[in-house]
C-alpha cells in the first residue's frame, strides 16, 4: 500500500488538524527502510513538481546522507532538479553536526569539503543538540519555499535516530509534535531503525504518527537469533525484498492495517511494491510451505474426490433411519456382507460417491465405545 | 598477477576487476569475526590489496588500537609489501593509538577530546596529499571494540567519530575498513552501537568457525553481503558470497565449500 501511504501525505492536513504523520521503521533483519523512505520522498517531491499535493514544496532533514545525495537521488528517479530551489531545501545536519569541522576551520586549517553542488538548496546545521533552533531552522527553509501565506510544506527526516542519539525522547517528540501541529506544514514523513531502541521510544513515536509503514524480512528468523548471517539460505532470500506492513490510522479513530511485498529493483536500487494480490499471495505462500520432498498439494481430481466424501455422521436427520455406526454392524446386520468380506463396511452408496472404509482387525477387538477407559485404574 | 581471478575474496569486492575508479571508493567495509575464528588477515589482505603497484593513487591510513607497528610490519612482510617503505613514499601513515585514553565528559566539552583530535589529525592528512590521491584515501581502524575502551566506554562518542569519517567518505570519495568483533555484543539485548555501525556500512565481510565444527584444512568461511549492490558488476551473483578460507605462512587460500578434499 506504499501509493496509499504516498496519498495520504499528498492530501495533507485539514483546517485546525494535525499534519498526517508517517513512520517508517526497519530492522536490521530487513534494512531497507531507506528504500521505502526515499520512494515515498521521490513520489511526495513529483506530485509537489506537478501541483497534484496540498504542499507546495519539501524540507529534507538530512542526518544519514549528504544533501548532494539527495540531489542525486532526485536526479535518478526522472525529477527535475533544475528548479529544484523553488521547492526543495535541505537542512544538513549531515556534514558538520557538531561543529568538528568548523572548529578545524577555525584554527586555521582551512578544507573546502562542501561541495558546491547543492550549496544554493541547502543550509548547514551546526548543533544538532539544539532542536528548538533546529525546529526554527525548518520552519524559516519551509517558509523561504512557499512564502509567509497559506501555502504549506511537507517535512522529510531521515534518521530520528540520530536526532534520538543527540538528544532525548521527550525534546524528539515534542519537535515532531511541534511541526506536526504548525499550520503551514501539510505532512511530515521520518525513518527509524526501530531496533536500536527501547520498545517504548518506538511506540510513542508510532503514536505521534497517524501512518506507520513497518519493513519487515518475508522470513523470520527462527528463535530470533541475532546472527542473521548463521542461516545463508535464509539471508538470500531475504535480501533485496520483505514486506511491509502499513497501519492506517483515520481521522476517526480507526484502524486498518494491510501487508504488502515489495522488491529493491537491483540495477536501480529503486523500490518496487508488488501490489497485485496474486503476485505477493504467491511470492508469501512460496515462503511459507516448507520445501519437502512430499507432495503436500491436491491434483483438480484429488481434491473432486475429497469433497464428494459422505463423512460419518453427514447424512443423518435427512428422512433416513438413523444409525449410529460403532463398527460392529456387520455382525448383527447381515450375514452375507460379514462372510463376502469379513469385515464391517457402512452402508452401500450410489456410485459416484465417496464411502468410508473401515476393517476391523478382527472380531475379537472390542469397539471403542464399549471400552472402559478407566478399566486399568484401581480405584 | 595471474592468480588474481582465484581469489574469491577480491571477486566478492569486485576488487578482481581493473577498474578506476577504485571499487571501494566511498564505501564503508565492515569485517566482523569472533574469537574462534579472527578477523585480522582481511584487513591484512586488504592493506596489502590497497597498497599494492596496480593501484598508485591509493594512500592507507592505519588507526591501529590493537597493535603496534612492528605487529604489521612483520605480517604485510611476509604478504610481499613493506609498510615502512610505503610509508616513506607516503602513502602509507601510521597513527599509534595504543595509548589514546579520552578526556573525560567534561574535559570533552571543550573539543580537544580525544576523538574530535583525532579527526582532525585524518583530515588534516587527506588535504595534505597531493591532489591525485587525494580521493583514494582508505582509512583502516582496528578495531572497534578497543575504540569503545579508549572511549572509556562512550560508544556514542565513537558513533560521532565514525558519522565524521563517514562524511569523509560520501564528500572526498575515501573508504573506511573496520573490524570489530561480534561475540563482544552477544550477551547484551540491544547491542546498539554494533547495530548502528551495520546500518552504516556498505559492505559487510563476516569471519566465522565452519558450522561443522574444527577443521585441518579448513580454517574457517567468510560471507561478504554487499549491501550496495547497483554498483556491483553482476549484481545478482555477487550480492552474497560464502567460501571458505585457509590461512597460510604468507598468503591466504580461498575456496569454496566442497572444492577441497
Amino acid at each position: 500500500m506504499a501509493e496509499s501511504m504516498c496519498r495520504t501525505l499528498r492530501d495533507g492536513s485539514l483546517e485546525g488538524e494535525q499534519a498526517p504523520a508517517l513512520t517508517v521503521k526497519d530492522t536490521t533483519a530487513s534494512p531497507f527502510g531507506f528504500h521505502v523512505f526515499s520512494h515515498v520522498l521521490s513520489q511526495l517531491s513529483s506530485f509537489i513538481l506537478g501541483s497534484k499535493s496540498q504542499s507546495r514544496g519539501i524540507v529534507i532533514v538530512a542526518f544519514s546522507r549528504s544533501p548532494s545525495f539527495y540531489v542525486d537521488l532526485l536526479k535518478r528517479r526522472g525529477i527535475d532538479v533544475n528548479s529544484s530551489h523553488k521547492w526543495v531545501q535541505i537542512l544538513d545536519c549531515y556534514t558538520d553536526p557538531l561543529c568538528w569541522k568548523d572548529q578545524l576551520m577555525g584554527s586555521g586549517n582551512f578544507m573546502d569539503a562542501s561541495l558546491g553542488t547543492s550549496s544554493s538548496l541547502s543550509r548547514v546545521c551546526k548543533d544538532v543538540k539544539d532542536l528548538d533552533k533546529m525546529y526554527s531552522m525548518i520552519l524559516e527553509l519551509g517558509k523561504g519555499l512557499v512564502g509567509q501565506g497559506k501555502d504549506r510544506f511537507s517535512v522529510a527526516i531521515d534518521s530520528i535516530n540520530e536526532m534520538l542519539r543527540h538528544t532525548s525522547t521527550p525534546t524528539v517528540a515534542g519537535l515532531l509534535s511541534n511541526l506536526r501541529s504548525h499550520e503551514q506544514i501539510s505532512s511530515i514523513f521520518w525513518l527509524l531503525h526501530s531496533d536500536l531502541h527501547e520498545v517504548k521510544v518506538t511506540s510513542a513515536l508510532e503514536y505521534l504518527s497517524s501512518v506507520v509503514a513497518s519493513v519487515e524480512p518475508l522470513h523470520q528468523t527462527a528463535g530470533g537469533k541475532r546472527g542473521d548471517l548463521e542461516n545463508l539460505s535464509l539471508l538470500e532470500q531475504n535480501f533485496g525484498k520483505g514486506k511491509l506492513q502499513v497501519r492506517f490510522k483515520r481521522r476517526n479513530g480507526r484502524v486498518r492495517v494491510v501487508n504488502e511485498g515489495f522488491h529493491i529493483d537491483q540495477s536501480s536500487n529503486n523500490f518496487t511494491s508488488v501490489s497485485s494480490e496474486d503476485g505477493l499471495v504467491n511470492q508469501i505462500n512460496q515462503g511459507l510451505v516448507p520445501k519437502v520432498q512430499f507432495n503436500l498439494e491436491l491434483t483438480e481430481k484429488e481434491r473432486i474426490d475429497r469433497a464428494k466424501v459422505v463423512l460419518p455422521f453427514e447424512h443423518q436427520g435427512d428422512g433416513g433411519p438413523i444409525q449410529i455406526y460403532d463398527g460392529r454392524r456387520s455382525l448383527t446386520e447381515s450375514k452375507t456382507e460379514a462372510t463376502l468380506s469379513s469385515s464391517a463396511n457402512s452402508q452401500k452408496t450410489d456410485s459416484g460417491e465417496g464411502e468410508i472404509i473401515y476393517f476391523r482387525d478382527s472380531d475379537d477387538e472390542m469397539p471403542d465405545s464399549d471400552e472402559d477407559p478407566d478399566d486399568d485404574l484401581d480405584i | 598477477m595471474e592468480n588474481r581471478a582465484l581469489n574469491l575474496l577480491d571477486e566478492a569486492l569486485g576488487l578482481d576487476y581493473q577498474t578506476d575508479p577504485w571499487p571501494l571508493r566511498g564505501k564503508v567495509v565492515l569485517i566482523e569475526d569472533c574469537v574462534e575464528t579472527s578477523g585480522c588477515f582481511v584487513l591484512h589482505q586488504l592493506l596489502k590489496r590497497t597498497l599494492s603497484s596496480q593501484s598508485p593513487n591509493n594512500t592507507v591510513i592505519f588507526l591501529a588500537f590493537s597493535h603496534p607497528l612492528s605487529h604489521y610490519d612483520r605480517i604485510l612482510r611476509k604478504l610481499g609489501c613493506n609498510l615502512v617503505a610505503q610509508r616513506e613514499n607516503g602513502r602509507f601513515f601510521f597513527f599509534d593509538m595504543l595509548k589514546l585514553l579520552c578526556p573525560d565528559e567534561k574535559e570533552g566539552k571543550t573539543g580537544k577530546g580525544g576523538f574530535t583530535a583525532l579527526y582532525w589529525k585524518i583530515q588534516n592528512t587527506i588535504c595534505a596529499l597531493p591532489e591525485n590521491n587525494k580521493n583514494h584515501a582508505t582509512i583502516m581502524i582496528d578495531d572497534m571494540s578497543l575504540m569503545e575502551v579508549a572511549a572509556r566506554g562512550s560508544s556514542d562518542h565513537v558513533l560521532d567519530f565514525m558519522h565524521y569519517c563517514h562524511t569523509l567518505t560520501s564528500e572526498l570519495g575515501c573508504s573506511l575498513i573496520t573490524l570489530n568483533h561480534e561475540d563482544i555484543y552477544t550477551s547484551m539485548e540491544r547491542p546498539t552501537f554494533m547495530l548502528q555501525t551495520k546500518y552504516l556500512v556498505d559492505v559487510l565481510i563476516k569471519a566465522e568457525p565452519l558450522a561443522t565444527g574444527l577443521a585441518a584444512d579448513v580454517h574457517g568461511q567468510l560471507t561478504v553481503l554487499n549491501r550496495d549492490f547497483c554498483n556491483v558488476k553482476g549484481s545478482s551473483k555477487n550480492k552474497i558470497s560464502n567460501f571458505h578460507f585457509k590461512v597460510k605462512e604468507n598468503s591466504v587460500e580461498y575456496f569454496y565449500p566442497g572444492t577441497r578434499t
